[in-house]
C-alpha cells in the first residue's frame, strides 16, 4: 500500500530547475529517506509535496492528487511537514506552538490527551511549556517541531534535515523519537545530508543529485553501495 | 498648578486613547504584512461618517453600543475588503508597491467622501454629557465614556491576541509567515481577520473622536492618521503594546505642549519627538529588529 506516490515531480524557480522529474513511492508505515548534498533539491521536493511550492507532475497522498491543493488544506488530509530549520515560532511559547500544531482539530479533549502522551516522552519540553520557544536549544526546538507536527494527527510526516546543526548525541535522540513515531504507525519521508544515520534508520532510500534520483533501493543495499559510500559516507 | 496638570492629564488620556486605537490598526497590519496601510487614517474618518449616517438616516434611535458595534462591523468589513481587492494581488510585489497602493486607496476614500460631503458635517449628540466635579477637577461623562470604551476595546484586543487561536496565528504570521500554512492555518483568512479587527478599531476611534469633536470632515483622517502612525512608530511598529504606549505618549505630549507652550508648537513637538526616539531607538520603544522577535 502506498502512502505517498510521487510521479515525475518538477520544481523550478524561474530559470532554475531545482527538481527535474523525480518519481518514488513511500509505502504505508515505512521510513523512506532521500539523501543528497547541498542544493540537490531535497527541500524543494518536500516543499512541493506539502503544497508550499507549485510543481509539475503528480503527488498523491493515499491515492488523492495533491496538485493545486493549498498547503493548509493538505495538512487536513493527514500530511504534515517539519520544515528545514525547524520553523518554530520563537515569539510564541512552547505550549502555543503545540496548540498551533493542532489547529485543524476541533476535538479539544483528544488534543489534550495527545499532548499529554507526546509530552510524556519529551520531558524537557514539558518543563518548558510556558517559555518562549525561541529560548529553547536547537535540539529542543527540533523536538518541539516534531511534536507540533504530530499534533495534527498526521499519518504521513515529512522531515527536512532534522539533524541539521545538532551535536551527535542529540541527533541520536531525535532519531530515536522519529523511530518511535514510525512505530506508532506514522509513515515517514525523511530528507537528509547525513546519509550515514538516515540510511541506518530508513527502510528504503533514494539518492538525489542535482534534481534527479540517481539511485534507489533498500537502505541496507545503499549502505553497501560503493558509490554511495564514496560520495556520502566518506568511506 | 497641580490641578491644571491633573486636568490636562484627563484631556491627554482622551486624546491618547484615540491615537492608541488608531495606532493599533497600523501596527497589526505591519505585523502580518510588513506594510504601512496608509488608507487607515481614512477608515478612521469613515468611522465618524458611518456613525453620522447611522444616527441621522435611520428612523429609529439606536442605543450607543449598537451604533458603536455597527460602525466597527462596517469599517472592519471595508478594511478587509480593501486588503482583498487592493493589497492581496500585490502580496509578492515589492513592499513599496503595496504602500503606494494604500496611499491611493486612502485618496479614493477621501475624495469619494469629499464629493458626497463637500462641507464639514456635525454629529448629533448621541450621548448627553454631564460635567462632574470633584476635588476641583472637572471631567465630563463623555470623557469617561470615550476613555472607557477605548480602554475596553484595547483590553479586548489584548485578550484576543494573547488567548485565542486567531491571536496566536497572527503572532505566528508576524514571526514567520511562510511556515504558518504547515500548521493547517489558512493564512489569507487570518490576514483578512487582522484587517477586519484593525479597521474596526480605527472606525471605533473615528466615532469616539466625532463624539469629542463633533465637526467631522472628509479630510479629518489625514492629520490624525499621520499622528497615529507616528504613535505606532514611537511605540515600535508591529508591537501591539507599543502602539498603545505610543498613542498615550503622543497624546500626552501634544496636550501638555498646548497647555504650557504656544499651541502652534504642538506639531513641531510631536514630530521632533518622533525623530528623537528614532535616533535613540530605531525600532521604537517596544519594537524589535526584524528576525529577532523573541
Ligand atoms: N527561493 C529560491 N529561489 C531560487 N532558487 C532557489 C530557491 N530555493 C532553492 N533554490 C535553488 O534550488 C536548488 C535546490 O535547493 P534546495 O533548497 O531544494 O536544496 P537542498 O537539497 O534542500 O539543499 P540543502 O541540503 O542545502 O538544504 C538550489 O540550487 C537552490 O539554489
Ligand atoms: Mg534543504
Amino acid at each position: 500500500m502506498s502512502a505517498l506516490t510521487v510521479e515525475n515531480l518538477t520544481v523550478s524557480y524561474g530559470d532554475i530547475h531545482a527538481v527535474k522529474g523525480i518519481s518514488f513511492e513511500v509505502r504505508k508505515g515505512e521510513i523512506f529517506t532521500i539523501i543528497g548534498a547541498n542544493g540537490a533539491g531535497k527541500s524543494s521536493a518536500l516543499r512541493a509535496i506539502s503544497g508550499l511550492l507549485r510543481f509539475g507532475g503528480s503527488v498523491r497522498l493515499d491515492g488523492k492528487e495533491l496538485r493545486g491543493i493549498p498547503a493548509d488544506k493538505i495538512v487536513a488530509l493527514g500530511l504534515s511537514q517539519v520544515p528545514e530549520g525547524r520553523g518554530i515560532f520563537g515569539n510564541l511559547t512552547v505550549k502555543e506552538n503545540l496548540h498551533l500544531g493542532a489547529w485543524i482539530r476541533k476535538d479539544r479533549k483528544a488534543v489534550a490527551e495527545d499532548l499529554d502522551r507526546i509530552l510524556s516522552t519529551l520531558p524537557r519540553l514539558k518543563e518548558r511549556l510556558l517559555q518562549p520557544a525561541g529560548t529553547l536549544s536547537g535540539g529542543e526546538q527540533q523536538m518541539l517541531a516534531v511534536a507540533r507536527a504530530l499534533l495534527s494527527r498526521a499519518t504521513t510526516l515529512l522531515l527536512d534535515e532534522p539533524s541539521m546543526g545538532l551535536a551527535p548525541k542529540l541527533v541520536t535522540e531525535i532519531y530515536n523519537v522519529v523511530r518511535e513515531v514510525n512505530k506508532s504507525g506514522v509513515t515517514i519521508l525523511l530528507v537528509e545530508q547525513n546519509a550515514n544515520i538516515a540510511l541506518r534508520l530508513a527502510h528504503r532510500a533514494a539518492v538525489l543529485e542535482t534534481g534527479l534520483i540517481t539511485l534507489a533501493g533498500n537502505s541496507a543495499d545503499l549502505l553497501q553501495n560503493p558509490r554511495v559510500q564514496a560520495a556520502y559516507l566518506g568511506a | 498648578m497641580f490641578f491644571y496638570l491633573a486636568q490636562q492629564t484627563i484631556n491627554a488620556l482622551q486624546l491618547g486613547s484615540i491615537y492608541a486605537l488608531i495606532a493599533l490598526g497600523y501596527s497589526m497590519v505591519y505585523g502580518v504584512l510588513v506594510m504601512i496601510n496608509f488608507a487607515h487614517g481614512d477608515l478612521f474618518m469613515l468611522g465618524a461618517f458611518a456613525c453620522l449616517l447611522l444616527a441621522v438616516l435611520l428612523p429609529v434611535h439606536l442605543p450607543f453600543v449598537v451604533i458603536l458595534l455597527l460602525v466597527m462591523l462596517v469599517i472592519g468589513l471595508l478594511g478587509a475588503l480593501i486588503e482583498r481587492v487592493a493589497y492581496r494581488p500585490l502580496r509578492d510585489a515589492p513592499r513599496v508597491s503595496a504602500i503606494i497602493t494604500a496611499l491611493g486607496c486612502g485618496l479614493v476614500i477621501e475624495n469619494t467622501t469629499l464629493s458626497l460631503s463637500p462641507y464639514p458635517q456635525f454629529l448629533p449628540t448621541l450621548f448627553v454629557s454631564k460635567t462632574l466635579t470633584f476635588a476641583g477637577l472637572t471631567i465630563t461623562t463623555l470623557q469617561i465614556l470615550i476613555i472607557g470604551v477605548a480602554l475596553g476595546l484595547m483590553v479586548g484586543l489584548d485578550l484576543l491576541i494573547r488567548k485565542t487561536g486567531f491571536g496566536m496565528a497572527m503572532r505566528a504570521i508576524s514571526f514567520d509567515a511562510k511556515t504558518v500554512p504547515l500548521m493547517g492555518i489558512p493564512v489569507n483568512r487570518m490576514i483578512s481577520l487582522t484587517f477586519f479587527v484593525g479597521a474596526g478599531l480605527g472606525g471605533a476611534a473615528g466615532m469616539l473622536y466625532g463624539l469629542a469633536y463633533p465637526q467631522i470632515s472628509a479630510t479629518m483622517g489625514v492629520l490624525i492618521g499621520w499622528k497615529a502612525f507616528i504613535a505606532a512608530v514611537i511605540g515600535g511598529i508591529g508591537s501591539i503594546r507599543g502602539a498603545v504606549l505610543g498613542g498615550f505618549i503622543l497624546g500626552g505630549v501634544e496636550v501638555m505642549a498646548v497647555a504650557y507652550l504656544p499651541s502652534t508648537y504642538r506639531d513641531l513637538i510631536s514630530y521632533s519627538l518622533l525623530l528623537a526616539i528614532l535616533i535613540f531607538k530605531p525600532y521604537g520603544l517596544l519594537g524589535h529588529p526584524p528576525n529577532q522577535k523573541v
